[in-house]
């Protein structure tokens, strides 16, 4: 659409800037502040320069949360887009049956993020949780407090209950925007239902699903509750991420100038993968 | 030719068995059924759990509740430390939701409909703040709410969840208004509209759907987060997530107890449900289709 130039557009945006400012940069001020200064206690404090920046770059522990965040995110994104698209396609698109469905896929989204972790840590036990008993009563061996590997999966099980629905509601309403007469074109020419997903629907798809990938990746990677609620990081270390290694150091250890240097760092590499998924949009916008 | 390409499929529908129509609806009811009963599964246990003595919630496997009892909701209802802050936390959301439409609304507007200087840069730096991870802030607001004076009150969590969620709320309502020609402000600018009284009486209507749809995303996150309204509150401002984590701390835990209070913050989620249902198929696309 064609804009009008005109600067008093700003007077519209001021309120959302100025209580953005004051959430966002006050803080990050602070967070500045600490990640360059060393504090033995209140009013004592030494300048130590780019000192807690290096040091959190040599962690190992940073390291491997770094590491281990990745492969979350990629892990969740990989199976909650397909599984999103496949359910999406599944669902009646009118009538009653629609509007259950719908409400049934919707639920887990506004189940808060501890409640979340408390389903999950009695349901996937081995002894008492339903879940955790059927799989072992199929053989294998799954106990998430004590195999890394079967923590992993009921994170990502946890993950993709609770937040799947929201790729599927994405979907579903890109679905919904597809006109009847594509479909019937589409019938005439005696394309495959294949040939139908991959040249009408996927197309008309890639709007909400780069809203999809985007928001899910986000949030995938402040992940902090949910892990937290479950296994607390463990078994050992195998699901620290790095918002449970950041609380940990801040509040858990009090370091709150490494933490600081921490915190931006986080938040610099989050702003990087921002940028390119905002690039990206603004092309697809484009076309 | 075209006459025998239209008349080939349609042959070949006809002669198609129809046996293979029905057993791949069949086969599709039962993937969805599947998945359907995988959602339902977890939400069903947390609500067996409520209705047992937490003894019960850990020793029996049973698939049906164990002695079936009521007295974990009794509890929550008698006890105004539990009940004020389903008070405390339906108050901040509720607070959060009108202050993100309120800003979000016209700076959307502003986005969706003129050229300004940094424009481009204001937004993406909106944007940004979505991706600000919670764990980064929490000493930082705990600092600044403190020092306005606003710490442990429904005020401070509302503010500070609107970090989060008006950059998508600002996201959201400019892909909605994009999609509304500018003819249509015009024409109402030229009739004698004043610019508050069209937004108000012409254009929201017009927008109603994605007010809604937003209205539930801010509802949504600010409903589910737990971190910062575990920091920026204490006693008088406390909501119900943050008191099933000092429950569990003080007293060991008590399963039954902790999946009653689980179970009430369900029920709010679903009674939104309940109103955008019909908004999901047209609203959820977010204007960006």
């Amino acid at each position: 659409m064609h804009k009008l130039e005109d600067n008093r557009a700003w007077f519209l945006v001021i309120p959302v800037f100025v209580l953005v400012a004051f959430n966002a940069v006050v803080p990050l001020m602070t967070v500045v502040n600490y990640s360059v200064q060393d504090i033995f206690g209140p009013g004592q404090r030494a300048f130590v320069g780019v000192e807690w920046f290096r040091e959190m770059l040599r962690d190992p522990t940073v390291q491997s949360a770094f590491l281990r965040q990745i492969l979350f995110s990629l892990l969740v994104l990989a199976m909650q887009i397909p599984l999103g698209v496949g359910v999406a396609l599944l669902l009646p698109r009118s009538g009653w049956k629609s509007s259950l469905a719908i409400i049934l896929v919707a639920i887990p989204l506004l189940v808060p993020f501890n409640v979340v972790g408390t389903i999950w840590q009695v349901y996937a036990r081995p002894e008492i949780g339903l879940f955790g008993r059927l799989i072992n009563a199929t053989g294998i061996d799954y106990n998430y407090t004590a195999s890394p590997l079967a923590a992993w999966v009921t994170l990502l099980l946890m993950d993709a209950w609770h937040w799947a629905p929201l790729v599927i509601l994405l979907a579903f309403a890109g679905l919904c925007s597809i006109p009847e007469p594509y479909y019937q074109a589409a019938r005439i020419d005696g394309a495959s239902r294949a040939a139908v997903f991959r040249f009408i629907e996927l197309p008309k798809l890639r709007g909400v699903l780069t809203i999809a990938v985007l928001l899910r990746f986000m949030d995938s990677f402040m992940i902090y509750t949910e892990p937290f609620v479950v296994t607390g990081g463990g078994p050992g270390s195998s699901t620290t991420f790095l918002s449970i290694r950041l609380v940990n150091m801040a509040v858990g250890q009090f370091d709150l100038g490494p933490a600081a240097a921490f915190s931006l760092m986080y938040f610099l590499v989050i702003l990087l993968f921002s940028y390119v998924f905002y690039t990206i949009m603004k092309l697809n916008n484009a076309r | 030719m075209t006459a025998i390409q239209t008349f080939v499929p349609a042959a070949a529908e006809l002669t198609r068995p129809k046996r293979t129509a029905t057993r791949a609806r069949i086969f599709s009811a039962t993937l969805l059924g599947l998945f359907l009963l995988f959602q339902a599964l977890p939400i069903y246990w947390i609500v067996r759990m409520s209705l047992m003595t937490p003894n019960n919630v850990l020793t029996r496997p049973d698939f049906l509740p164990v002695e079936p009892t009521l007295d974990n909701y009794r509890t929550i209802f008698t006890d105004p430390s539990w009940y004020m802050s389903y008070v405390h936390q339906i108050s901040y959301v509720a607070l959060n939701t009108v202050i993100s439409l309120a800003v979000a609304l016209p700076a959307a507007y502003a986005f969706s409909r003129y050229r300004f200087l940094g424009d481009k840069h204001v937004f993406f730096w909106l944007f940004s703040n979505r991706m600000a991870p919670p764990a980064v802030f929490l000493l930082p607001f705990f600092q600044l709410y403190s020092a306005v004076g606003l710490f442990d009150t429904p005020w401070a969590v509302a503010l500070a969840h609107t970090l989060f969620v008006v950059p998508l709320a600002v996201w959201i309502l400019e892909g909605f208004m994009s999609g509304i020609p500018r003819e249509i402000d015009e024409t109402a600018l030229v009739d004698g509209f004043s610019l508050p009284r069209f937004f108000v009486t012409v254009f929201m209507p017009m927008i109603a759907s994605g007010i809604g749809v937003t209205a539930f995303f801010c509802f949504m996150f600010s409903w589910i987060e737990l971190l910062l309204a575990r920091t920026l509150t204490s006693v008088d401002a406390r909501p119900i997530v943050v008191t099933m984590t000092r429950t569990a701390s003080t007293s060991g835990m008590d399963w039954g107890l902790l999946a009653a209070a689980g179970v009430l913050t369900i029920l709010p989620g679903i009674a939104v449900i309940w109103f955008v249902r019909n908004y999901i198929a047209k609203g959820f696309a977010l204007g960006r289709v």
